[in-house]
């Protein structure tokens, strides 16, 4: 398998070509098992180069597999080759494992809904995509991949196109990632420029031939990493590109969680992690990753406090977590962030798998205030959302607390962190746990607020979708359970994710001084996360299950307050009144009333009437007497005449 | 023996007047046989020159020309009888509706 693994991306698109071409006269279930079975062989192979990959020795296991020259001009030459390291290992066994499940999942998720063929090849077109990317051995094709999801992307959020609303979600998720892609392509120009090649190892060598030590300023290195950031920015929705990942839960929830929670929103994190020997050499821009990562982490956190719709207080808890992975690369602990980024992946898919069964079960309410009192009725996702919920809030020994203990004794232990990333980092983990079991609480507990909004027709009480959509349930929560025991903190093991990560992290400077700042230890610090998200828990327990006068009490004590983070702190106003306004005023008074209309509409109408006003005059000339035309053809023999009479000369 | 120039003038008088009358003349007859003298102008021309070069070329060109001039009397006068079966006359004048 290892020769031929590139074979694991090809399947998915022959999955897409044949669903979206024939699909239309295919039964459901052709198109369903013709989906499914096409990921699920993709992730059995990826499974068996897995097997084989391991048993590598550490020094081989980076294996490039060229199919042909895609690019040649001048000396820029891209190959159309793929890389297979540990990172891309780890992120092709989450892309094609978690996206299998999901499309399992989907089968039921989706039976009622039209255009099943359209859904299940754009989603098989997905898995191609965000395989390019991940095991892309060079720039331009990552770029491919890069642009692939965010395609599949948005014609999946404008899956319902005919909703108004969901149109325009697609478009401003499209849009929003254009202006990140600049500054990726761009950046892509320069190391270009800088290096003379896009292919990772060759850029690798080269920088670190280059730039032996971090550099000191802000050079080309830095343009480059911060460009590369912009275009992760947008991908991965932080700051201040994340508005529309809140509205991109417009698409199916399946959707949600496969690309807008486990998958693709992390291609940035995975971007800034293979460019690792670039970003260590760009100190500064590491800042910026990291306090840009941190601060998305904590608004996004205090957004996700207030949201009503269930779906809503998932993507901004995305948009919090990825926030933490970027703290996690931002201060160099690239192991970290791909830790997380695993992890996240698994219990994140879990909830969002969880809400749509709620969703489902309700027939699509997702308000959170009409739920409640549902753990009677949906046992399996209540116990599963459950195990999620602790993954995420960073209860000890579920698969979160590893990895966000870990990014934040990194943050405070690195050479690049420092006592205020952990502190902030400490207090979002706090906030997660509380936003996580407010929303549990709403759902599961308490009164049964669904009534009033269901129909007196259907008086049957809200079941559970059948067994074939438990499988994925199962899994999912298993893995967010264990995979944490892969990455160990020090006091407790080893951590084995950072070890087997470790090949794809060579070409790094050296580090220059390796002295642990500040004198708290690991476990210390850990305790004390610990006991922040207990607190959380509790205030959660205490607000929602003991008292919920008391929510309402604080609201109306706090309304400013409370208005500011229930309208996401105006950010999406903003934006709309500092750019799209501006930009529409500016495109139509001066683009379309001055420019198009004078300038393009003139040129346009004044070549047409140049030609009648000269048409006019000659006109004349066609009287319709043969010898005037005789005489004008005589004319004409006489010039020819004269003219080769006086040059003879 | 006559120089080759006087031969030549006489060829240009009557291109000339064959062009003239072209333009001057209504009658669609005139002017036919106008087109007709140009012709025969240039093939005095061409004759002048084979006999003065000693080269045939000339005198194939001429045979040439009046096989062209033959099919054009033939077109020619059918689109003059034509003409004269619609409108009457010999006017040219008369027969410009071909115009903006």
């Amino acid at each position: 398998m290892l020769e031929n693994y590139w074979v694991l991306i090809l399947i998915p698109l022959f999955g897409f070509a044949i669903n979206g071409i024939f699909g239309r006269r295919f039964s459901r279930q052709v198109i369903a098992w013709l989906s499914c079975s096409t990921v699920g062989l993709s992730f059995l192979i990826c499974l068996l180069t897995f097997w084989e990959f391991i048993q590598l020795p550490v020094d081989k296991r980076t294996i490039s597999r060229s199919l042909f020259t895609w690019i040649q001009s001048g000396n820029l030459v891209s190959e159309f080759s793929f890389l297979l390291d540990p990172l891309s290992m780890v992120m092709i066994l989450v892309v094609t494992g978690v996206g299998f499940l999901i499309h399992v999942y989907s089968v039921e998720y989706m039976a009622g809904e039209e255009g099943y063929y359209r859904y299940f090849s754009y989603l098989n077109l997905f898995i191609f995509m965000m395989s390019v990317l991940v095991l892309a051995d060079n720039y331009l094709l990552m770029f491919v991949g890069w642009e692939g999801v965010g395609l599949c992307s948005y014609l999946l959020i404008g899956y319902y196109f005919e909703k108004r609303s969901a149109g325009d979600a697609a478009k401003k998720a499209f849009i929003v990632n254009r202006i990140g892609d600049v500054g990726f392509i761009i950046g892509i120009f320069l190391i270009f420029r800088q290096f003379e090649s896009l292919e990772y190892l060759t850029v690798f060598r080269t920088v670190s031939d280059q730039f032996p030590e971090p550099t000191a300023g802000f050079g080309v290195l830095g343009a480059i990493t911060l460009l590369l950031f912009i275009g992760a920015t947008g991908k991965s929705a932080q700051i201040p590109l994340y508005v529309w990942l809140p509205d991109a839960m417009e698409g199916p929830t399946p959707v949600s969680a496969l690309i807008h929670a486990a998958t693709m929103v992390t291609a940035g994190v995975y971007m800034i992690a293979r460019s690792a020997p670039l970003y260590t050499r760009a100190p500064e821009t590491l800042f910026i990753v990291a306090a840009v990562g941190i601060s998305t982490a904590l608004l996004a956190a205090l957004i996700a406090m207030a949201q009503r719709d269930i779906k809503k207080v998932l993507a901004y808890s995305t948009i919090s977590q990825l926030g933490y992975m970027f703290l996690a690369v931002g201060v160099g602990a690239f192991s970290a962030g791909i830790f997380h980024l695993m992890t996240h992946a698994f219990f994140k898919a879990l909830l969002f798998l969880g809400s749509g069964s709620v969703i489902l079960a309700l027939h699509h309410e997702q308000d959170l205030m009409k739920m409640g009192g549902l753990r009677k009725y949906l046992r399996v996702t209540f116990y599963t959302m459950w195990i999620a919920t602790l993954a995420i809030a960073g209860v000890p020994l579920f698969s979160g607390f590893f990895s966000k203990e870990e990014i934040l004794w990194k943050a405070y232990s690195s050479p690049l962190g420092n006592g205020a990333f952990w502190f902030v980092g400490v207090l979002v983990a706090g906030l997660t746990a509380f936003y996580m079991f407010r929303l549990i609480f709403l759902v599961f507990y308490g009164a049964e607020r669904f009534e009033e909004a269901h129909h007196e027709s259907t008086p049957h009480s809200p079941t559970e979708p059948s067994s074939l959509i438990k499988v994925p349930f199962m899994i999912l929560a298993f893995f967010s359970i264990v995979a944490g025991f892969v990455g160990l903190p020090e006091y407790l093991g080893t951590n084995r994710l950072e070890g087997f990560l470790a090949p794809s992290f060579r070409y790094m400077p050296e580090p220059a001084s390796v002295e642990e700042h500040g004198h708290f230890s690991e476990s210390h610090l850990a305790l004390i996360a610990i006991l922040v998200t207990f607190f959380g828990i509790a205030a959660a327990y205490q607000l929602y299950i003991r008292d919920r006068q008391i929510t309402e009490r604080l609201a109306a004590r706090f309304s400013l307050l409370y208005q500011l983070i229930w309208r996401k702190f105006f950010v999406d106003e903003m934006y709309d009144w500092m750019l799209v306004r501006s930009i529409r005023g500016f495109s139509r008074k001066i683009l379309w009333k001055s420019i198009d209309v004078n300038v393009i509409d003139g040129l346009v109408n004044g070549t047409a009437s140049l030609m009648q006003t000269w048409s006019h005059a000659l006109k004349r000339m066609q009287s319709g007497y043969a010898r005037v035309y005789a005489t004008w053809i005589l004319g004409g023999a006489i010039l020819i005449f004269l003219y080769y009479y006086l040059t003879s000369f | 023996m006559v120089p080759a120039t006087h031969y030549l003038a006489l060829a240009a008088i009557l291109f000339a007047i064959g062009a003239l009358g072209v333009i001057i003349r209504r009658n669609v007859i005139t002017m036919f046989m106008c087109v007709e003298l140009m012709l025969n102008a240039v093939n005095l021309t061409f004759i002048t020159f084979s006999r003065f070069l000693n080269q045939v070329d000339g005198q194939i060109f001429v045979f040439f020309v009046m096989t062209v001039a033959a099919a054009e009397a033939a077109v020619g006068l059918a689109l003059i009888v034509l003409l004269s079966r619609r409108t009457d006359t010999l006017d040219v004048d008369q027969a410009n509706t071909m115009k903006w």
